[in-house]
């Protein structure tokens, strides 16, 4: 008897298969990289290339769930509207309960309960996106987490999901540096490093959004993203020469 | 229909099948299924009515909000003292009732109006405020611990529910006092005295109050409201019970019987 039929059901050796095929189509999403510095929260998408007579501003992988955190996805772009959705009546929810906005960890701990909630029911199926959530609390700390389909959790300082996301990763612990995540632009240019790495043709395809400390989010434009990546080329020519001298 | 989802409206047929609501209420705090439920056809608030001095056929529920209570803001945290006398009607139930409930060493609340309802809801909220410190893994704020209460009593409102109370804490906002009663009214302030000795206890803490008074200036103050309300109201007496918010917590400063008080107070009068 197949196993991965109602995901209410368990498999002889413990697995839910549904769950675990919905990490497979997260998989075959689009890369996302979040960075946590100690002042500024970094999150970075791999833009798809679009036909040429499709409006290049509706397709938008990075969302606000309020003024103080915002979410990237990988994997179905129709279930994370979904989620995405009944977080930021939560983040409003609270803020009229509480009299104060969310802390990331109350927000991300709300989508996995929701995430979770899809795999313990029958008839439906799991989300099938992880997404990685960042912003400050209102006493200052910077946080990113990751969820995913199963509905957990988990802090990270800095993380990538979706197409390649391994790769990506490991290029993250290589090059992370806890002195760097001082300097905002430190932060910034690696995330930029790390989608450069698996994403095709350079930084046409990156869209990038940042929050500083007390500030609201803000999606960089091509040209900022632009001087960036030359930034980063120049290091990287730099650091050629002196390996050949 | 637009809207339909925002809108919160619910047909007969979802709340009948829900599977996937009901598990997630501390999200909503509670908020949106009722503790009680009242039965469907029922009309409490057309019951009430008709139980009262404008029904018919002379029968009257009266809730006399037999109590008073005091707090005030004031440079050094915020100073609350209550009354002691439980009545019903003419009757004294009790002399050294206890009205105010410690929901946790930073939060005070205080009880006036009916006592099954004061003590049940604030008990209620102290569950509510103990379940968000485990799940948040930080105290409640004084703002949401007073709208947790007020949306509980708005949830019933009209339907005969008397409770008159203060909410008094410190959190990272600095000292809290919050007024929160059974019509859902949550207001913020500096001073506030409830129950029906509650004019004589404005009087005298209105006319002592300064911003910059010491600490001992304060407790007098508030022995003296609730001392010189016990005096005039026929509802309240026993002791006063005195509590100092402070920023780490609150101390219990003083139980005095008002009947000592008095004559410290009149020394003229007896």
């Amino acid at each position: 008897m197949s196993y991965d039929r109602a995901i209410t059901v368990f498999s002889p050796d413990g697995h839910l298969f549904q769950v675990e095929y919905a990490q497979e189509a997260v998989k075959k999403g689009s890369t996302a990289v979040g960075v946590r510095g100690k002042k500024i929260v970094v999150l970075g998408v791999e833009k798809k290339s679009i036909a040429k007579l499709q409006d290049d501003r509706t397709v938008r992988k990075i969302c606000a769930l309020d003024d103080n955190v915002f979410l990237a996805f990988a994997g179905l772009t129709a279930d994370a509207r979904v989620v995405v959705n009944r977080a930021r009546v939560e983040c409003q929810s609270h803020r009229l309960t509480v009299e104060d906005p969310v802390t990331v960890e109350y927000i991300t701990r709300f989508i996995s309960s929701i995430k979770q909630r899809y795999t313990q029911s029958n008839g439906r199926r799991p989300f099938g996106i992880s997404s990685l959530i960042v912003g400050f609390d209102f006493d200052g700390t910077p946080h990113l987490y990751q969820t995913e389909p199963s509905g957990t959790y988990h802090a990270w300082k800095a993380n990538a999901i979706g197409r390649s996301a391994k790769t990506v990763r490991e290029f993250l612990e290589k090059h992370y540096k806890e002195e760097d995540m001082e300097s905002d632009t430190e932060v910034i240019k690696l995330a930029i490093r790390a989608l450069l790495e698996v994403v095709q043709s350079g930084g046409k395809n990156i869209e990038l959004a940042i929050m500083k400390q007390d500030e609201s989010m803000k999606i960089l434009d091509q040209e900022e993203i632009k001087k960036y990546v030359t930034a980063i080329e120049n290091e990287k020519e730099e650091a050629e020469k002196k390996k050949k001298t | 229909m637009a809207l339909f989802d925002v809108s919160g409206y619910k047909s007969h047929l979802e709340l009948r099948g829900k599977t996937l609501g009901t598990g997630l209420r501390h999200f909503n705090f509670g908020t949106t299924n009722q503790e009680f439920a009242v039965p469907a056809g029922m009309d409490p608030s057309g019951f009430l009515k008709s139980c009262s001095h404008e029904g018919q056929g002379g029968v009257s529920i009266d809730l006399n909000h037999g109590t008073t209570t005091l707090a005030f803001k004031f440079r050094h945290g915020v100073i609350v003292a209550v009354d002691s006398r439980a009545s019903a009607g003419s009757y004294i139930a009790s002399k050294e009732a206890n009205k105010v409930i410690e929901i946790n060493p930073y939060l005070l609340g205080t009880m006036s109006g009916s006592a099954a309802d004061c003590q049940y809801w604030e008990r209620l909220l102290a569950k509510e405020c103990r379940l968000y410190k485990l799940r948040n893994k930080k105290r409640i704020s004084v703002s949401a611990a007073s709208k947790l209460l007020s949306n509980m009593m708005l949830g019933y409102r009209g339907m005969g529910l008397s409770m008159g109370s203060m909410i008094i804490g410190w959190d990272n906002k600095g000292p809290g006092l919050y007024y929160v009663d059974d019509n859902g009214t949550r207001l913020s302030g500096q001073m506030f005295s409830t129950g029906c000795g509650n004019s004589y206890a404005y009087g005298v803490i209105d006319s002592g109050y300064r911003e910059d008074m010491t600490v001992e200036e304060a407790y007098e103050l508030g022995r003296r409201g609730i001392t010189h309300a016990t005096h005039r109201d026929a509802y309240s007496g026993g002791v006063v019970n005195l509590y100092h918010m402070q920023e780490d917590g609150w101390i219990k400063v003083c139980k005095e019987d008002v009947s000592e008080l008095i004559h410290r107070y009149r020394k003229g009068m007896f």
